[in-house]
């Protein structure tokens, strides 16, 4: 008997976490065919800043080598020529760039996002690049050993990786951002302010507050300078964009999928069209876009859980923690951190540690914790978070983590409080 | 090794109660550093020592005492300071009268000070107006005994309470406030089965731990109980009929007048509150015990019938002929280490000296020859509590009071605050540099403390003992002695006052006790003459010897009064026709409940010594109020919240103690607490101010309060290790504790200290701090720490309520101070109150989407033979999320596949 075909566009790590789920689910059920635009197997592309430091190789980043493609029987076409630039729903056939293609009986759909490229005069000058992929790794890298200065225009998670990397390597950092605090998705004031010192302990420049309005370049077409509304101006060898991704959706588009801001899909992860799915970066669930990995991943699961026939996981949509990859600095975020009038506030500061914690409360649920410094207890607060639990009986112990409301919470019950007569 | 070798070993007497322990002192002068213990020689404890006395070697600390003389605010030479004491005095002297000037005492001057203190007010200034805090103290006593004996004579000793087959204990905590006697007591009591202990107290104390039988009398009620003992004597045919008609008078009408409170024991049952049964079977025991000690202290003394309480006690004893004689007597326990000195040299306001007296014919004459002075004093001073009325009337313009702190202890006290405030000119000789009553002295004397003072004390038994100086004086401290007479000198007694030794003010002492001591000229009791001129060798090397110390007894005397010779006119002892009555002021609706007072096992007075000891202050840390469950109940108290206090003469703040120990109606505070210590613990400001009408002892035992929960809008404390600057939190209380103070807080302002509030007033302490907190303002919850680096120097946790919230363990925050610096897993931990032992090493994290550490990684690896990520990831999780740390798990599998190398 032929077996299902499966189709997976994109070999990143949305897709590929959706195959590695659905082998483990039902290994024999599909042939399995993928077209990656990158040039190598699937690695983790979080990790991508590590690399940039030199704290890792490409070689330990990656999750699966082609071996492993092999070794479970999957086609890997991948490369640049592999980009797949077609999907006939009609004849459930996807083609390539340069010919290739393959028949489906489901398609994934896991395209991912490109990064989002301000233009601004000048954008297209040589030098101003994104961070995305292992070739703007090795473009900065390049840059880094030749090349003085560096602008990193975002003040997001990517920016200040970006800059970390930079700085790193040994460039003149300056980040550009175009609010007052860092990370201001992801933090509130206290803890970004703690984290810009300790950037700038680290010799990396802030711009904040800063609108940029061009960049300038030399005869050969390579950007030398960023100037900004204010007036001033920035010597820049290597404009590096971190200022968000946006879906990629225009295959799924162009083969007349429901698309919006990405590709619509319901909560099995399912298209417009019952046979194609779509998960990671790509897709637009519920009204939302995605940029971190912890949703990607759980799209994942339950995209492999319907490919696999079992059909039974929904996705929902959960509060995402976000965390900085950078060594030293350990921060971390997740829910609503600033709160609004109904909530509470508990917040533990050490000055001479550079520990800061931040829990936002609604009737005794939490809503929103900022960790920085110390963020051990970061995934207890996340599962606090999602159960919404009723913290009341260990709301002292709260911000000094789980090992501690469990001592206090087992002290409780141990030893009652006495009977007052 | 110089240090070592500059230990001696010092022989003297414990500072603190009138048993008057001697104690061995090893003793090094060069770094004051001294250590105690019981001297086995001597016969008031054998060896044995108390809490307090254990600790004498913590309070020698210099940090809190006077050093240097001062006007106002204003260091000067002693010259000066003398000077203007002298000058004072002679110009209000010379403008209103010898009586415009006062001394206020105390039973912790030396004999020798004291004697100095009396000579020159009575004998030179000519006026009697010294007093001292023995007036609240043993004063129902000394009439008691004048009254009954003729003089002021204990006449049992302590090997009494050993002899005893029947120890009572009335009005006396013994266990907490004599500890040595009580030891001796329950010693004893283990050797002779057939000894019995009664105890006669309104509160179960711990003293009831030995007690056969615990009477919890109505307050002020003893009268009625001793008459019903004494018509019991009479009627169950006890009396001693011999002794009795041979050595006493008035037996008839004192039987008579007993008869007449009602001889029913079910009217002595209704008016002391007890049951016919307990009453039946301590008067059985007392009437059929021959050897019966009748002990009392405070309980008996601070009353407005005190003196007519110590005579129906010793009523029972002359009725029995139990008196002086081996095991059997009234002792009255006197509560300060030379009370019995004060006595003897005069001290009271309303005696002259030497036993001799101002009623007496011809004592005045006497003592005015004895000292060559013609301006000995007309009469009897004003007592304590009048003293300090004439003060706030402005009749009395200038006071000198020496070693007590009478802002604290005397009854209505925040009128004598405000006495002496208004006072013209206030001179304080204390070796305490701050207390409530140093606070508002003009001239500040310092005087030697108790580790510097050489001179002699009597105890409770008449035992003299030498108390030695262990260290040079510390700063300019003088002797008290030295003071006194430089100030009389330069009020012109240059004769009278040329004392260059101690000694010289003993022998005239001892001289003044022997002189025209016979029956035919003026017999008295206190009679030491054979030291009145004893070498300084000999008072340096006097062993401790009860009195009298005469030609008749050169080695002193155990016991007086068995031969029923009095020193009465008629030479015999005397009963008294007594009734009894209630305390002066009732309870009514506005203030239900009687309030009692008095001391705890580990601090002493007002604290100025004790509380320097940190392991004394761990017993009971806080001004409490003992209540019992159902008056806590009608008045919506909790065990452990606040209360309010209130008298019509005052408040004050506690902390509630809910125990069955007190009877309801009934609530106790201790005696101890002043402002240096707590914002509103000072119990003298409810003490009513009524005193005995013969010893003019307050009634510090009984007085109608109210008490009402302290509605505290949040509690909290602060751990610091040096103290803080003064704060406008309404209850604050300090705890001096090792290596650290602890201060804890309640307001009723709704307004709770905030992050910036608390960082403010700790930083005035605490210039430099790097600050940790945690901040939960809606729920009132605030800790914060500072640190220098990372040694902790303050702690503050805050909570809501008076009692709702949960505060962190004050202990676990405690032991911290002992630490030189804090990890940072301690100083993470810290403001949870939690212990972080508890907290199992998981490693460096590994995996931060999970929290997986190393440690835990390998450990899932190696117990369970795994050889993949992925089974790594299924075992603990770790690498499932994110998969960052992949690669480390990679690392950690490969590094354990590896096999080790050798």
């Amino acid at each position: 008997m032929r077996k299902e075909r499966l189709v997976v566009i994109g070999n990143g790590m949305a897709g590929m976490k959706a195959v590695e789920e659905l082998l483990e689910a039902k290994p024999d059920y599909y042939d399995i065919t993928i077209f990656g635009a990158e040039p190598y197997g699937n690695y983790n592309r979080i990790m991508l800043s590590p690399v940039l430091c030199g704290e890792k190789t490409i070689d330990e980043i990656m999750i699966n080598d082609r071996q492993w493609y092999k070794d479970n029987h999957i086609t890997l076409h991948a490369g640049p020529d592999k980009q797949v630039v077609s999907i006939n729903r009609r004849r459930r056939l996807v083609e390539s760039r340069d010919g290739t293609s393959a028949r489906y009986d489901r398609l994934l759909i896991a395209t991912g996002s490109k990064p989002f490229i301000i233009p601004f005069p000048g954008h297209k000058l040589d030098g101003v690049i994104a961070f995305r992929d292992i070739f703007d790794v090795n473009t900065m890298l390049s840059y880094a050993a030749s090349k003085q200065h560096a602008v990193v225009l975002g003040g997001g998670l990517l920016g200040l990786e970006a800059a970390n990397g930079l700085r790193q390597q040994g460039m003149d950092v300056t980040v550009v951002h175009n609010c007052a605090t860092l990370l201001n998705r992801q933090l509130d004031s206290t803890a970004a302010d703690l984290l810009q010192t300790e950037f700038e302990s680290r010799g990396i420049q802030f711009k904040m507050a800063a609108e940029t309005k061009e960049l300038i370049g030399d005869k050969s077409g390579h950007v030398t300078q960023v100037t900004f509304a204010d007036g001033s101006e920035l010597p820049c060898d290597l404009f590096v964009m971190a200022v968000g991704v946006k879906p990629n959706f225009e295959l799924a588009q162009q083969a007349g999928l429901h698309c919006e801001r990405g590709i619509v899909v319901n909560d099995t992860l399912q298209t417009f069209d019952p046979s194609i799915y779509a998960v990671g970066e790509c897709v637009q669930h519920r009204g939302q876009t995605f940029g971190l990995v912890a949703p990607v991943f759980e799209q994942a699961k339950v995209c492999a859980n319907h490919l696999s026939g079992h059909g039974v996981a929904e996705y929902k949509m959960l509060p995402t923690a976000t965390k900085l990859k950078v060594s030293g600095i350990n921060m971390f975020s997740v829910g609503d951190f600033n709160g609004d009038a109904g909530c509470e506030l508990i917040e533990f500061h050490d000055q001479q540690l550079n520990v800061y914690k931040r829990l936002v409360l609604r009737d005794n649920t939490l809503v929103g914790a900022v960790l920085y410094g110390d963020t051990k207890d970061g995934s207890w607060y996340q599962s606090l978070l999602e159960s919404q639990q009723n913290l009341a009986s260990i709301r002292s112990m709260l911000i000094f983590g789980q090992h501690y409301a469990d001592v206090f919470a087992q002290e409780m019950t141990d030893s009652p409080m006495p009977e007052v007569a | 090794m110089t240090d070592l070798q500059a230990t001696n070993t010092i022989k003297t007497t414990c500072a603190y109660c009138g048993v008057g322990c001697g104690i061995e002192a090893k003793v090094n002068p060069l770094t004051r550093d001294v250590s105690v213990t019981g001297d086995k020689a001597h016969p008031a404890n054998f060896g044995r020592v108390c809490s307090k006395g254990s600790s004498l070697g913590e309070t020698i600390d210099l940090s809190s005492r006077l050093l240097h003389p001062f006007i106002g605010d204003e260091q000067v030479h002693w010259d000066q300071a003398l000077d203007e004491v002298a000058t004072r005095f002679s110009q209000i002297i010379a403008e209103h009268g010898p009586d415009a000037v006062a001394f206020y005492g105390s039973g912790q001057l030396l004999t020798e000070d004291y004697y100095v203190a009396n000579k020159l007010m009575k004998g030179f200034i000519g006026s009697g107006n010294i007093d001292t805090n023995s007036r609240l103290c043993m004063s129902s006593a000394v009439s008691g005994h004048k009254r009954a004996f003729g003089t002021d004579t204990v006449p049992n000793c302590f090997e009494d309470l050993e002899l005893a087959d029947l120890v009572v204990i009335t009005g006396s905590n013994m266990a907490w406030c004599h500890p040595v006697s009580y030891q001796r007591i329950r010693a004893a009591k283990s050797n002779n089965p057939n000894m019995k202990v009664v105890v006669i107290d309104p509160r179960r104390t711990d003293t009831c731990d030995i007690a056969d039988l615990h009477l919890p009398i109505a307050a002020g009620s003893d009268v009625a109980l001793f008459n019903g003992l004494l018509n019991y004597l009479v009627e169950g045919q006890y009396i001693d009929h011999e002794f009795v008609e041979s050595h006493t008078e008035g037996f008839a009408e004192a039987v008579a007048a007993s008869q007449a409170d009602g001889a029913a024991l079910a009217a002595i049952a209704s008016e002391t509150r007890l049951s016919e049964r307990d009453l039946a079977t301590f008067y059985s025991w007392f009437a059929e015990t021959d050897k019966t000690v009748t002990a009392y202290s405070q309980g008996v003394n601070q009353s407005s019938s005190g003196v007519d309480k110590v005579n129906a006690i010793i009523n029972c004893h002359l009725a029995t002929g139990r008196i002086g004689k081996p095991g059997s007597g009234p002792l009255s326990m006197t509560g300060q280490p030379n009370a019995m000195g004060g006595r003897e040299v005069g001290g009271l306001a309303t005696t002259l000296a030497a036993h001799l007296e101002f009623n007496i014919d011809g004592d005045r004459d006497r003592v005015g020859r004895f000292w060559n002075t013609t301006t000995l004093a007309q009469g009897p001073g004003l007592p304590a509590v009048d003293l300090f009325d004439a003060i706030a009337d402005g009749k009395v313009k200038a006071v000198w009071i020496m070693a007590t702190n009478p802002v604290v202890s005397l009854p209505n006290a925040d009128k004598v605050k405000k006495a002496l405030q208004q006072c013209p000119f206030v001179v304080v000789s204390d070796c305490v540099a701050q207390t409530d009553t140093m606070a508002l002295a003009h001239v500040k004397l310092p005087a030697q403390g108790w580790s510097e003072k050489d001179g002699m004390v009597t105890n409770t038994e008449r035992r003299i003992s030498h108390q030695r100086a262990l260290l040079p004086a510390a700063g300019e401290a003088k002797p008290d002695w030295w003071i006194l007479s430089r100030v009389g000198q330069r009020l012109g007694f240059e004769e009278a006052f040329n004392y260059q030794h101690q000694v010289e003010v003993f022998r005239e002492h001892a001289a003044l006790s022997g002189f025209e001591n016979t029956q035919a000229q003026r017999l008295r009791d206190f009679d030491i003459s054979a030291l009145a001129d004893i070498s300084l060798a000999d008072y340096n090397n006097f062993e401790p010897t009860q009195w009298p110390i005469n030609a008749a007894y050169p080695n002193g005397k155990t016991r007086f009064f068995c031969d029923g010779q009095f020193y009465t006119p008629s030479r015999k002892g005397q009963f008294l026709a007594l009734r009894a009555k209630p305390p002066e002021n009732p309870t009514c609706a506005d203030y239900p409940l009687v309030l009692n007072t008095g001391r705890l096992r580990d601090q002493w007075h007002t604290m100025t010594r004790t509380a320097l000891a940190p392991r004394l202050n761990q017993h009971k840390p806080e001004p409490f109020v003992e209540v019992h469950p159902i008056d806590a109940k009608q008045y919506g108290l909790t065990d452990g919240s606040l209360a309010e206090l209130s008298s019509k003469w005052g408040k004050m703040y506690a902390r509630v103690n809910i125990t069955d120990k007190q009877q309801p109606g009934d609530i106790f505070v201790p005696m101890h607490w002043t402002e240096q210590l707590a914002s509103a613990g000072r119990m003298g400001s409810l003490v009513n101010p009524v005193v005995d009408p013969i010893s003019a002892q307050p009634e510090s035992k009984h007085t109608p309060v109210a008490i009402t929960a302290y509605q505290a809008q949040w509690h909290g404390f602060v751990l610091s290790r040096q103290t803080l600057t003064n704060s406008t939190i309404d209850y604050q209380v300090k705890v001096p504790c090792q290596g650290y103070l602890r201060y804890e807080l309640a307001d009723v302002s709704a307004d709770r200290p905030n992050i910036n509030w608390a960082k403010q007033w700790l930083s005035e302490t605490y210039p430099n701090l790097n600050w940790q907190y945690v901040d939960d303002p809606q729920h009132g919850v605030l800790r914060v720490a500072g640190y220098q680096a990372n040694v902790l120097m303050c702690v503050m946790c805050i909570a809501p309520g008076p009692q709702t919230s949960v505060l962190p363990e004050r202990n676990f925050l405690s032991s911290l101070f002992a630490k030189p610096s804090l990890s940072e897993v301690e100083r993470l931990a810290l403001l949870s109150g939690l212990p972080t032992a508890g907290a199992e090493d998981t490693g460096a994290q590994v995996c931060a989407c999970f929290n997986v550490g190393e440690k835990t990684i390998r450990k899932a690896i190696t117990d369970n033979a795994l050889t993949t990520y992925q089974e790594v990831g299924k075992c603990c999780k770790a690498g499932t999320n994110c998969g960052s740390c992949v690669p480390e798990i990679k690392t950690i599998l490969a590094s354990i596949a590896e096999p080790q190398p050798a």
